[in-house]
Order: structure tokens, then C-alpha cells, then sequence
């Protein structure tokens, strides 16, 4: 330097940029990204975080983008998804969780509107077969296809959708939804053949030069009850009953009073179709306590709002002169149940039977090596049968028997597929660790609570199939998006970069997250525990 | 709608110190890429020092308004020592180390250098701790305040004489434990006294502004700065920083602790103009002053068996006393 020092000064000035801080540290920050409980518990393996961070930022396009990444149909999700993810949102331990659902539903529908496609890789010249056009079909066709593979799905239905269409009820999910987004795969470029039942999988491939074949035949068969009956009662059971009204467009007419036997979602979907299809006096009947029904509770709720009777305690012993006749059960303080001896009598025209399905596994009768297991079919866990290149997915194996579920199966089966089709093997990622609540530091959110989706008037729930749930306006949507913490995802807030003392941190800039200098981060932790999200962690400096 | 308008609730709303669903203007200047770093790295302040952090957002703030023409004077402290051990520096602004106790005096005597030089749009600042704050220098700013001197005063409280070894200072709360407040007698720690609010004396003198801000609030601080900066006159700034080795708290607890001191009441955030009070931060989460107290060593002796319980209902007894005076808390 050009000047020259003050008297008894012997050192230039110079800048403590000089001095190394980071010597002083015993622990280091460092970024990492952490995997949020909605993204765990979402069977279809959502990136939720993902597009409701891009739908803050008012990109639809995009986050709708990301949905389809891993599940091709979002309008349908968002309405009939059970959406365990909001049971394991983080923000439920505020307020209330994100409506996961309802933004998707938003999207999709905004992708409907818009007419949003996706596209296919280059063709490998592979051929798959897919037996089922319910949701895992759907699922393994549409990523099979984008993965290049020729796709020809075959169902023995005349149209798509499997309990889509002909299990879930229109006003809960209304079929042009549903229609759309089977289009869209269509427009992929998948072949669909329906009115087409495979009775022999093994014969079929060989025959058409099928290389690999997933199979999602679902549970079709109506579990049904041998009791005692003068014949005074009409019996049907659920699946018949659901799939007439998609059939005829109107339910089997089965007089003024029906009972409904059983207390799953799929008694529901019977007891409020009935009561739209003009049947006045619908009970639910139960054998165990309320609390124990395995319906969701927002749909025994909708149920009972629409005048739907439920009795619960109660077994249906015999039908006997326009009577159903039912033994009275009682319940210890756990809930379990044991019969009193006594009996009653419910008057009834009908009752419908919603016991469950079996699956019918006969097509499978020829392929050697198949492991069926009470009833559902053995799978690996490269969702491969006993059969080499047969895999199976849905309703048909071990399952929590979803929508979601088998979206989530055709996806993953997928995966494995192409793998096994160019003779590779799939491993998938490792998994991050949880983003769980005690890793947020809350303080930094706003509080809010959830928005609800508007409900249609009781007086058209009770006598039209029109949807029951409505849309989220845009600006709606959009601010519930806004609730999501972006759990153990840097969102860029800037609270490290600016809660350290020792400037020891640098931004690189929109999008582009930040960065230590460890030359001089003297390991306080201030920007770990300033972290709102969870993104941050103190590990231990070697010494 | 543009997500830009959104700003009352976009996820994290104002609360953190910036937000990528927010235009980065209405951002703090700690979230912006080009901040002044006014005070740099390599400080030999310790681990989680809420002084240096406070020095850092408060200054930076100053030298994006005034286009970086600023000077700084700084007492006799931490903050003075820890940033400028010869040959080296950390500051990154023209700075002069006064005394312990005449800091207020030598920046009215720079500002009247400027002035003389025709150099008025030069910002100055004095700045000290609350020992050359509340006690030392507290006549050399009365003198400034009374003269209206074109100074910007700003105190960072940690709440004793750290740099010598934690002495106690006269804005040491009640009870603290510090080298000169040991734990003896029936009642242990500082005593109650009856308490010194410099923010509260700056405000007798009618000053144009008085606020007390904190490291936990960055943008309710820049806020504050920017609206000092807008003055002319005597100006006083009140910021609270926790110190972890004389405070006994953990070092990333420092930001949560002058947070917690805020929430509890203990720490009000208030302005004021020619001595009239225009505005107060409001508390967020109320909480009781146990939590702010536990963290921290210098209180251990209240929650100990056999302590008098009077002296923790004490401290209560002033958070509550500034959340009725200033209206703090809008729930029951
Ligand atoms: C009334 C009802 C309501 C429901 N509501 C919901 C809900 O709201 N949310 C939810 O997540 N889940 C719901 N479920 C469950 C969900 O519908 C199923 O878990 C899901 O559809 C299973 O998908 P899948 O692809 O395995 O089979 P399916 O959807 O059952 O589709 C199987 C398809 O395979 C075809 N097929 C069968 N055998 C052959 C063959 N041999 N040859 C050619 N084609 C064949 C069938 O025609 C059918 O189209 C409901 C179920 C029912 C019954
Ligand atoms: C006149 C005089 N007396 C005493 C000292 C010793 N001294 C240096 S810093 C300091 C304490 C500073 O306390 P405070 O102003 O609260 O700043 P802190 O170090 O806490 O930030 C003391 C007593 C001094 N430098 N000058
Ligand atoms: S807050 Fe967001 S990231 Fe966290 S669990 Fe809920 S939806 Fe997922
Ligand atoms: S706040 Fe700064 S000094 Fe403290 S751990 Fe983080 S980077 Fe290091
Ligand atoms: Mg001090």
C-alpha cells in the first residue's frame, strides 16, 4: 500500500477477513432435504410438496406437471382419493391440515379445462399387456407409455374406469372428470380393447407376442350371505346394484323401504344412490357400534344428512313375510360386540348386501407358478407374480384396496417393468429421512385455518346425482396452497442468511438456495434453529 | 390475482426475513443478495453473538438508505473490541472508537466536521452498549438529545458490562446473576430497584424518535431504522440482543430468546415521536416470562426448591405492567 504508516504504528489496517473463524466450530450446519409426511403416506408417492409450492407461486401448469409425474389422473384424485396425506400433513398439528385434495382437484380440473397433455418417449418396440382399465390398469398403461412401451389394456367392461365407473357414484365423481383423463391417456397413445374378458393370461401373451402383462382385475365379486328367507325380501348386493345404475343410467327399482347391510364406504355409495333414485326410507344395518363403522366419517355425516338411517347393534338373522328379522347385539366399553339372544323386526322391501368383493382369479388358471393366498394373488416385491413377466397390482393383491393404492401399484409396477423389459434392474431411491413436526420451528408460519369446499344444497343431494362437492376458485386454491409449511424443504425465507452473527452464509439467488463458508461459521446453530422448515441440521465436526 | 399482493398471508406472511412469494423490495435488506454486510466475518465475537447480529441488520439497513454514506462511532465494548483487534477490522463503514463514555459527544463533534465540510448527507451514527448507553455515557446523551444533535443513537442491550466480564449494568433485569450481583441473601441476583428505560428518558427529551426494536424482528427493525433515517435531529434506537456466555444460554438459542423476551412482555417494541408514543409491536403468542427465564442460567436460582417465589412473581409483575402500559397483548 502506497502510504505511509502513522507514527508507532508498525501493521497495515487490514480486514478480519484474515481471521479464520471457522477454526472454533464443533458442529457444522449443513442443508439437507428432508422427506414431508404428506409425500409418505400418499400411496401414489405425490411429490405433493413439490406442486403446492408451484401452485403458490400461481405456476398451474407446472404443478399439474409434477402431480402427473406419478399419478396420470388428478381431477379424479382430488374427488375421490381418501387423501391420507392430509392425515399426516404437518400443519394438522396447528390448525388443521393443507386440502391436498382440494388443490389437486383444482389442478386437474384446471388441466381439463385447458385441455393439458403430456407425451411419450420414443418407442422401444416392447409390447405390454394390461388386463383391467380400473386405476392401476390406467396407472401402468399411461407410465408403461410414456416410458415408450406399446400398451394395449384390456377390460371386459364397455368403458374405462373399472370401480370408477362402475362402483363410485356419479355425484361424487361425475364421468366426463373421469372420461377426460381416460382420454388423455388414450391420446398417449395407449390402445384400449373393452368388451373383452381374458380368461387365459399365459395364452393370450403367447398368442398375441405379448412381452410382459400386468394384471389389475380388481375384486368383483359381491360377498354374499346364506340366511333363511320366505323370498319376501328382494336380495341383491352392491356391486349389482351400483353397476345397473352406471349401466341403465337409473337404479333397479327396489321398492319404498330398502336396508343397506354393512358400514363401509361402499354401504354408503348404496344407501345415498337409493335415496336418489327416489327410495324414502334407506337404513344402514351394523353389527358393531358407530364408532367401529369403516366408513369414513365425513361420509356417514353426508349420509345422515340426507335422511339415510342407521341401526347399528344389529344382525340380520332371517327375511320372513316382507320382514327382515335381526338379532340385537350388544357392546362392551371396547366396542366389541356379542348377541343379546333377543331379536326385532325391520320391515323392508330389498336389502342390498355391501360385504366386501372377492377377486375372480380364474384367468390366471394356466400360468404356472401363481401363489393365491385367501383370495388375492402373491406378489414380490418388484410387484412380480410367481410367473416370470406377469405382474399384478389393485384390488387383486394384498392391498388397502384405494384408488390411490392401485395407481400407486400401476406406477411402481411400471417402473419394474421397463426394467425387466431391457433386462436392468430397478432400484429406487433412497428415501430421506422424515420431515416430522419437531423438526419445524412454527413460529414462522401464519396461522390459518383450512378452507372447505362448497357443498351442494341438501335438497339436490336428495334427489339428483349432481356432484356433491364443488371447486375451489383460483384464488382459493391458491391461498390454501399457501398453508403448506414446505416441510423439510429449503423455501428460501432467508432466515439463515440473515440470522447469522457471522455473515458466515451466502444466497446464491433466487432458486438457487444458499451456501455456508466454512471458513467462518463458528457452528452457533442460530440458522438450524431458525430454519421455519425443517431444512437444516447440525452434524458433528470431525476433530 | 399476482401472488405479489398476497403478501398479508403468502405461507410465512412477514414473519421471516424474506419470502420468495414476496418482491424482494418489500423484503428485508438481510434477505438481499447485495446488503452491505456492513459488519464481516472473521469477528472474534462469541458463537451466537446477538450484539454483532444486531449491529450487522441495524447498520445495513443505514447504509442502503443513505446510498452508504455513512459514519460510524462506536463506544468502548464488545462491540468494539471484538471487531476491530488491531491491524484488522471487520467493518466495512468508516468507523471511529471513541471512549467508554463520550460516544454520543465525539459523533456530535463529526457531524459538526461534516457540516462544516459541506458533507451534511453523510449519516452519522453513534452506537454502544448499555453499559456506555444507560450508565457511562448516559450524560454525554443527555447533552445530544437536549441539543437535537443530527445523531442517530443506537444501543444494543444486552443487559450488563459483557466485555469486562458481566458486570451489572443499570438495564441488568431484576434477579439476573451477573459478577456483581451474586447469589447471596434472600433474595439472590440483581435487585429491583426502579428500573432505567433510556427509551422512556430519550422520550422526556421530546426527541424526533425513540423505538426499541429487536434481532428477532428484522423487518419490524428496518422499519424502524428507515423511519429514524427519515428524521433529523437526536434519534435513539433501543435493540435487544441476548449474549450467550452472559446470559448462560445456549448459542442458538439467541434469536429465539430475544423473541421469547418480546413475547412475554418482558422486552416491549415501542415508538415514539417528540416524546409521544405513536405505535407498539403487538405480542404474537403471549407466554409467561418461565419460559424466556429457564433458558438462561443467570435465572436458575428462581426455579430452584426453596427459592422465594416472590422474586419469579416479581418479574412476572413487570412483563404485566408493560403489557397494560402499552397495551401489548389484543387476547385475554
Ligand atoms: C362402491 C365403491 C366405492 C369406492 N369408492 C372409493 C373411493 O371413493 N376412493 C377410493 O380410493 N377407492 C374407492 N373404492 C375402491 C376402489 O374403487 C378400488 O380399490 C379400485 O378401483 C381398484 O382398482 P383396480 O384397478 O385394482 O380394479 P378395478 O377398479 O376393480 O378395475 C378392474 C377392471 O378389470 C376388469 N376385469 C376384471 N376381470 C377381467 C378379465 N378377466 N378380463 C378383462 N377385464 C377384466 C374389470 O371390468 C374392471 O374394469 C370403492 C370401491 C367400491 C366398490
Ligand atoms: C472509562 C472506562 N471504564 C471502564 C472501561 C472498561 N470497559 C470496557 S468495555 C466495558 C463494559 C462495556 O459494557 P457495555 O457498554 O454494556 O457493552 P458490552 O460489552 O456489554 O457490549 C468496560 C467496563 C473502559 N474502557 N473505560
Ligand atoms: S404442510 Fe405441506 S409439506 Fe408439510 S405435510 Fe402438509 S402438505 Fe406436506
Ligand atoms: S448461524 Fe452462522 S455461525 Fe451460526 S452455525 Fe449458522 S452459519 Fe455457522
Ligand atoms: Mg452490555
Amino acid at each position: 500500500m502506497a502510504f505511509t504508516l502513522p507514527y508507532a504504528i508498525t501493521l497495515e489496517v487490514g480486514s478480519s477477513l484474515e481471521n479464520k473463524t471457522g477454526s472454533w466450530r464443533t458442529e457444522r450446519p449443513v442443508y439437507l432435504d428432508r422427506l414431508p409426511p404428506c409425500n409418505i403416506e400418499c400411496p401414489a408417492g405425490e411429490n405433493i410438496q413439490a406442486w403446492l409450492g408451484l401452485s403458490q407461486e400461481g405456476k398451474y401448469r407446472e404443478a399439474w406437471e409434477e402431480i402427473v409425474h406419478n399419478n396420470p389422473l388428478p381431477a379424479v384424485h382430488g374427488r375421490v382419493c381418501y387423501h391420507p396425506c392430509e392425515d399426516g400433513c404437518n400443519r394438522k398439528q396447528m390448525e388443521s391440515p393443507v386440502s391436498i385434495h382440494a388443490v389437486e382437484r383444482f389442478l386437474g380440473d384446471e388441466a381439463v379445462k385447458n385441455n393439458w397433455k403430456v407425451s411419450a418417449a420414443d418407442s422401444t418396440g416392447k409390447k405390454v399387456l394390461v388386463v383391467g382399465a380400473g386405476p392401476g390398469g390406467l396407472s401402468a398403461a399411461y407410465h408403461l407409455r410414456r416410458m415408450g412401451h406399446n400398451v394395449t389394456v384390456v377390460d371386459s367392461k364397455s368403458a374405462p374406469g373399472g370401480m370408477m365407473r362402475y362402483g363410485i357414484p356419479s355425484y361424487r365423481l361425475p364421468r366426463d372428470v373421469l372420461d377426460t383423463e381416460v382420454k388423455r391417456i388414450e391420446d398417449l397413445g395407449v390402445s384400449f380393447k373393452y368388451n373383452t374378458r381374458i380368461d387365459d393370461v399365459a395364452a393370450t401373451m403367447k398368442a398375441d407376442g405379448y412381452d410382459a402383462a400386468f394384471l389389475a382385475v380388481g375384486a368383483h365379486i359381491a360377498r354374499t350371505l346364506d340366511m333363511p328367507s320366505d323370498d319376501s325380501v328382494t336380495i341383491t348386493d352392491a356391486v349389482t346394484y351400483l353397476n345397473d345404475i352406471e349401466n341403465n343410467g337409473k337404479a333397479t327399482a327396489l321398492g319404498k323401504k330398502v336396508a343397506v347391510y354393512g358400514a363401509g364406504n361402499t354401504a354408503m355409495d348404496v344407501a345415498r344412490s337409493a335415496r336418489r333414485s327416489g327410495v324414502e326410507d334407506v337404513t344402514i344395518i351394523y353389527r358393531g357400534v358407530r364408532e367401529n363403522m369403516p366408513a369414513h366419517a365425513f361420509e356417514i355425516e353426508e349420509a345422515i344428512e340426507e335422511g339415510i338411517k342407521i341401526a347399528t347393534l344389529r344382525s340380520v338373522k332371517e327375511y320372513k313375510g316382507g320382514n327382515i328379522v335381526l338379532e340385537i347385539n350388544e357392546a362392551d366399553a371396547d366396542g366389541r360386540t356379542k348377541s343379546t339372544g333377543k331379536t326385532e323386526t325391520l320391515q323392508a322391501d330389498a336389502i342390498v348386501y355391501a360385504l366386501g368383493q372377492l377377486v375372480d382369479t380364474d384367468l390366471l388358471k394356466n400360468c404356472s407358478g401363481i401363489v393365491e393366498t385367501d383370495n388375492v394373488i402373491e406378489i414380490n416385491t418388484q410387484m412380480m407374480t410367481g410367473m416370470d413377466g406377469v405382474f399384478a397390482g389393485g384390488d387383486m393383491v394384498p392391498s388397502a384396496r384405494t384408488v390411490t393404492t392401485a395407481v400407486g401399484h400401476g406406477k411402481k409396477a411400471a417402473r419394474y417393468i421397463d426394467a425387466y423389459l431391457k433386462g436392468e434392474s430397478y432400484t429406487p431411491a433412497d428415501k430421506h429421512e422424515t420431515a416430522s413436526f419437531d423438526k419445524l420451528n412454527t413460529w414462522y408460519y401464519e396461522e390459518e385455518s383450512m378452507r372447505e369446499q362448497p357443498i351442494l344444497d341438501l335438497d339436490k343431494r336428495k334427489t339428483t346425482f349432481d356432484e356433491v362437492l364443488g371447486d375451489l376458485d383460483e384464488q382459493t386454491a391458491q391461498r390454501e396452497a399457501m398453508r403448506c409449511m414446505s416441510c423439510g424443504n429449503c423455501f428460501e425465507c432467508d432466515n439463515c442468511y440473515t440470522v447469522c452473527p457471522d455473515n458466515a452464509i451466502t444466497k446464491l439467488g433466487p432458486g438457487k438456495r444458499f451456501e455456508i463458508k466454512y471458513d467462518y461459521c463458528k457452528g452457533c446453530g442460530m440458522c438450524v434453529e431458525e430454519c421455519p422448515c425443517g431444512s437444516m441440521l447440525m452434524a458433528p465436526e470431525e476433530l | 390475482m399476482s401472488v405479489k399482493e398476497n403478501i398479508e398471508f403468502a405461507q410465512t406472511g412477514n414473519l421471516t426475513a424474506g419470502n420468495r412469494l414476496q418482491d424482494i423490495q418489500v423484503c428485508s435488506v438481510q434477505a438481499t443478495q447485495d446488503r452491505a454486510n456492513a459488519l464481516d466475518s472473521g469477528h472474534r465475537a462469541c458463537q451466537g453473538c446477538g450484539e454483532a447480529l444486531g449491529a450487522r441488520m441495524a447498520i445495513d439497513k443505514v447504509m442502503e438508505l443513505s446510498k452508504n454514506k455513512v459514519h460510524v462511532v462506536n463506544a468502548t465494548g464488545c462491540l468494539e473490541v471484538f471487531t476491530t483487534p488491531f491491524p484488522e477490522t471487520s467493518w466495512n463503514v468508516p468507523w471511529l472508537h471513541s471512549l467508554f463514555g463520550n460516544a454520543p459527544a465525539v459523533a456530535t463533534g463529526v457531524q459538526a466536521a461534516l457540516k462544516a465540510k459541506g458533507m451534511e448527507d453523510v449519516t452519522v451514527i453513534a452506537q454502544g452498549g448499555d453499559g456506555s448507553t444507560v450508565d457511562i455515557g448516559f450524560g454525554c446523551l443527555s447533552g445530544m438529545f437536549e441539543r437535537n444533535d443530527d445523531v442517530l443513537y443506537i444501543c444494543y442491550d444486552n443487559e450488563a458490562y459483557m466485555n469486562t466480564g458481566v458486570q451489572r449494568s443499570g438495564a441488568t433485569p431484576p434477579t439476573a446473576r451477573t459478577a456483581t450481583t451474586p447469589l447471596s441473601g434472600p433474595h439472590p441476583g440483581n435487585n429491583f430497584g426502579q428500573g432505567k428505560s433510556v427509551p422512556k428518558i430519550a422520550m422526556a427529551h421530546g426527541i424526533p424518535y425513540v423505538a426499541t426494536a429487536t434481532i428477532a424482528n428484522v423487518r419490524d427493525l428496518e422499519r424502524k431504522v428507515a423511519k429514524a433515517m427519515s428524521m433529523k435531529g437526536a434519534r435513539y434506537l433501543h435493540i435487544h440482543v441476548p449474549c450467550p456466555l452472559g446470559w448462560g444460554s445456549l448459542p442458538k438459542d439467541t434469536i429465539k430468546l430475544a423473541r421469547l423476551a418480546v413475547e412475554s412482555g418482558l422486552y416491549p417494541l415501542f415508538e415514539a415521536e417528540q416524546g409521544v408514543l405513536t405505535g407498539v409491536t403487538k405480542i404474537r403468542k403471549k407466554i409467561p416470562v418461565d419460559e424466556y427465564l429457564k433458558l438462561q442460567r443467570r435465572f436458575t436460582h428462581l426455579f430452584k426448591k426453596g427459592a422465594d417465589t416472590a422474586d419469579l412473581e416479581g418479574v412476572q409483575a413487570l412483563a404485566d405492567a408493560h403489557i397494560a402500559h402499552y397495551n401489548l397483548w389484543d387476547g385475554e
